[in-house]
């Protein structure tokens, strides 16, 4: 519990207060370019700065409803479940239940010896095929209106995020942004890891949702999702969006949606893909606009209009792994190198198959 | 129709001239080995079902012991029971697995033989006043073409086991090394190889050899949803055989039917499975509705409220079946015009299922009811069918299925069809025909204790799996985020309850068997309408030698 206050409170004074060395992550992408090798998202050990809050993007424990909503669209289709499916439903459930036990109170042989000989009620059948039909109209006009509002074609501005699977991980691609790319592994428990790999902790997020490189994606700025796979079918998830689109070999399918709160957002692979099936989340932070621009030109990438950084190799990069192995001192106090270095270590693409 | 029960009449009699007697039984070999008695096949069938039924039991209670806590607790150890010491991911592959024999256990080898092989082969023929089905030695091959195909889907584990699901997607499925997938795929041939000659048999007998006067709509619900059941397996199921034929093809000889890497496509093989696989939930449930139907106008001693409605009712949800597939696919990249069209198709049935709902209460209201465990079964039936339902229109929504598919609400809705649904229907039948089979009456007190015991333990199972899913918990998968603990342990803990259940029903159905008092020929009363109660109790071996007459 206390872990999680101070993650509340980290995560809201996070950004606005870093260590000094991370300063310019915080002012926008016109200062200081040199010293963005340290990763904004990270604090100086290595840690993610922003931490998980319980309640937001993440299962509830014994919680039987919805995870809260993060977008607009998401925001659109819970009110849909809550305020008209749910509801219909259960009057419906209800109203069969109450016949049932009417019927078998009135109507038991002890009530009712003689029983009637009723077959037929035209009036009857008429009504129970007519008010179904137009419950269903009911809800079927405000389902095509959801269905419109999910699939609005970006805009110009919009963040295009790649997402692509991997038996058993996630690589993504920031195609707008000079070919950001990142690898993201499930961290392991402490004493399931081996060699130099990080164990989770409690600030990167829960046991089996926690990820060593966080997808990083602003807020209210559109967001297109394309999602493909190198080998079997896999699904991108995050339910706090309300998104899931499968990732198919040999196609791109493309969703869009715009991220209203800043957070840390969980999610897992929707679609079996083999043994580690249960052990490919996805972690999506969002973060302001300026705070991602800074993000973007820490990992080596550019701003759409913005001069194309220093010409750079994609910045294939395992942000948390890779201050993990060049110790946090290193990190902090290292003389502008032009990328994050370290990343060669953990080529994209290679994730933790032989593990 | 007169013609064609003479003349299959005569094919019986001539195996011994010395005995025109109706009861005179072959030896055991010829009698349940080359069995051409539609009774003697529908038993065979309900044994096998039973058995199967057992065994994906068994498994799924493996798994709810696995989820009961977070983390791996057992995956392991038994892959070391299995295969000898495996690394962790061995031992997650045995995961997947479990769920897929237990999908397709249930699905081919538990509800649809005994649904149409055991209880349409048992009581088609003796509701529309026929000696047996129309091709009886087809039937014995219907029947026998599942023994192989089960013995390949229970020893593929051995041979690695297949891990793709029941729905065997590709390119999972195409992928994937070994035998095993390849045993899965065969079984799935000759099952449904079996099906489709069940299917024609089925289809043949009740156009050709109703008795006289037993005209289309004077057909029990019964023998009404066998025969849409039956053309469902006959359309849906050539498509799945050629789905997975390509399947095949493309593991062993190169082709890429699914491979985009040679052209081919991955959804593809969505679309025919579905084609196929949305037919089959319709093709498992639609003779549990046929079956209630006959419990509760007999338990009201009522005939049916709207016969009319409920048959037709019953074809439209069998033809509207074909033509909402895409609804299992709202994830995979459907354009929004095509969602919306499946949106809006997928509701539609929810009106002719509304209809027999409806009907089946208004049968019994006004009625004179009596509690026996048929009728508490079918009663549990209707409401369970109902809350499964419900959730089915939830899902029908594209633009809200996107959070839910392949998640926990997704597991908990069609086993609230399925496992509450189509079973309580075929409990209900069981216990309603068990005098008629067997001759002896069951333990009224046992039956109503199985009931009880079941309903709370599947509903304390599955109705937890609609939060788990809400939260976003997605199947398919031995560990879990620690926050979804706690409905998982309750899953488990239900499960346990209804495992208790089904002892009581073993118990019950062994004892009833062996010391179960005599069963009268028809033990229902006046509800019970139909011409299997004009018959003795068992059956006589042959029945019908002189056709009956309906007006």
């Amino acid at each position: 519990m206390f872990a999680l206050a101070m993650g509340l409170a980290v995560a809201s004074v996070g950004h606005a207060a870093p260590a000094p060395q991370a300063a310019p992550a915080t002012t926008t992408a016109a200062t200081a370019p040199a010293a963005a090798a340290t990763d904004p998202m990270l604090e100086m050990d290595g840690a993610p700065r922003m931490l998980p809050v319980a309640g937001v993007g993440q299962p509830t424990p014994g919680e039987w409803h919805l995870q809260a909503q993060a977008t607009a669209t998401g925001e659109r289709a819970l009110k849909f479940h809550d305020y008209i499916l749910f509801p219909v439903i259960t009057v419906i459930s209800l109203f069969v239940l109450a016949l049932l036990l009417i019927v078998i109170a009135r109507f038991r042989r002890a009530a009712n010896p003689v029983p009637s000989k009723t077959a037929h009620n035209t009036v009857l059948e008429i009504a129970w095929t007519l008010i179904p039909v137009i419950i269903l109209a009911a809800i079927a006009a405000p389902s095509i209106g959801l269905l419109q509002a999910q699939y609005k074609a970006p805009p110009a501005n919009a963040v295009t995020l790649k997402a692509i699977g991997n038996q058993w991980y996630w690589t993504y691609e920031y195609p707008g942004n000079g070919g950001i790319e990142l690898t993201s592994n499930m961290l392991k428990e402490k004493g399931e890891v081996s060699g130099k790999d990080r164990a989770r902790t409690d600030e990167d997020g829960p046991r089996l949702l926690a990820t060593d490189q966080r997808v990083v994606l602003p807020v209210g700025v559109p967001i297109r999702l394309i999602t493909t796979s190198n080998d079997v079918i896999h699904s991108w998830s995050i339910p706090a969006f309300w998104v899931k689109l499968d990732a198919v070999p040999g196609r791109l399918n493309e969703t869009s949606f715009t991220i209203d709160k800043e957070g840390v957002y969980f999610g897992v692979c929707s679609e079996l893909c083999g043994a580690r099936h249960g052990y490919m989340p996805i972690t999506v932070e969002a973060v302001s606009p300026a705070v991602f621009a800074a993000w973007v030109k820490a990992k080596g990438g550019t701003m759409p209009g913005s001069a194309p950084a220093p010409a750079i190799a994609p910045a294939a990069d395992n942000g948390a792994a890779a201050a993990n192995a060049a110790g946090p001192v290193e990190n902090a106090t290292a003389a502008a190198p032009v990328t994050n270095q370290a990343a060669t270590a953990n080529p994209a693409g290679a994730g933790n198959t032989g593990q | 129709m007169t013609d064609t029960a003479i003349s299959s009449h005569a094919f019986e009699a001539h195996h011994d001239h010395a005995h025109h007697d109706a009861d005179h039984k072959p030896g055991f070999f010829a009698r349940w080995f080359m069995s051409t008695n539609h009774k003697d096949i529908g038993t065979l069938y309900l044994i096998f079902a039973i058995f199967a039924g057992i065994v994906g039991g068994a498994i799924s209670g493996l798994m709810r012991a696995e989820l009961m806590h977070p983390g791996i607790q057992y995956l392991g150890y038994w892959y070391e029971l299995l295969h000898g010491k495996g690394t962790a991911d061995e031992a997650n592959h045995l995961w997947n697995v479990l769920i897929t024999a237990h999908g397709l256990i249930m699905v081919f080898f538990m509800v649809m033989p005994a649904m149409i092989g055991g209880f349409g082969n048992w009581f088609v023929p003796l509701m529309i006043g026929a000696p047996d089905m129309a091709f009886p030695r087809m039937n014995n091959i219907s029947f026998w073409l599942l023994v192989p195909s089960m013995i390949l889907l229970f020893s593929s584990p051995l041979f690695g086991g297949a891990g793709t699901g029941w729905t065997v997607y590709a390119p999972l499925s195409t992928q994937e090394a070994g035998p095993s997938t390849d045993m899965a795929i065969l079984a799935l041939h000759l099952a449904g190889a079996s099906s489709i000659l069940g299917a024609i048999n089925f289809i043949t007998t009740i156009f050709n050899m109703r008795a006289p006067g037993m005209t289309l709509h004077k057909m029990p619900l019964f023998v009404w949803s066998v025969l849409v059941t039956a053309f469902l397996l006959l359309l849906a199921l050539p498509v799945l055989a050629a789905a997975i034929t390509m399947l095949l093809t493309d593991r062993n000889f190169g082709t890429t039917f699914f491979d985009p890497r040679g052209g081919g496509d991955p959804i593809l093989y969505q679309h025919l499975f579905w084609f196929f696989g949305h037919p089959e939930v319709y093709i498992m449930i639609l003779p549990g509705f046929g079956m209630v139907s006959q419990v509760i106008a007999t338990f009201s001693k009522k005939p049916v409220f709207g016969y009319l409605g409920m048959a037709y009712a019953m074809v439209a949800i069998g033809v509207v079946g074909f033509i909402v597939w895409a609804h299992h696919m709202f994830t995979t990249g459907l354009s929004v015009n095509t969602k919306m069209y499946f949106t809006a198709a997928t509701m539609v049935i929810a009106v002719p299922t509304g209809i027999k709902i409806f009907s089946w209460i208004a049968t019994m209201w006004g009625g004179s009811l009596s509690f026996k465990t048929p009728m508490v079964w079918a009663l549990g039936f209707i409401f369970m069918f109902t809350v499964g339902g419900v959730t089915g229109v939830v899902l029908a929504n594209g633009g809200v299925d996107d959070n839910m598919q392949d998640t926990y609400y997704v597991v908990a809705h069609f086993h609230y069809v399925l496992s509450l649904g189509a079973v309580f229907s075929l409990f209900a039948g069981f216990y309603y025909w068990f005098p008629k089979m067997s001759g002896r009456m069951y333990n009224e007190l046992l039956g109503q204790l199985h009931f009880w015991v079941f309903f709370i333990g599947v509903n304390v199972m599955f109705f937890p799996m609609h939060f788990l899913g809400l939260q976003g918990m997605q199947r398919r998968v031995p560990d879990y985020a620690d926050a979804l603990a706690k409905w998982n342990g309750v899953a488990s803990v239900g499960y346990m309850i209804m495992a208790v259940g089904m002892i009581i029903f073993f118990v019950n159905l062994f004892w009833s068997l062996f010391a179960g008092k005599k069963a009268e020929d028809n033990p229902w009363g006046e509800g019970a309408t139909t011409l299997e109660w004009t018959l003795s109790s068992p059956p006589p071996y042959h029945q019908f030698e002189t056709l009956p007459r309906i007006d």
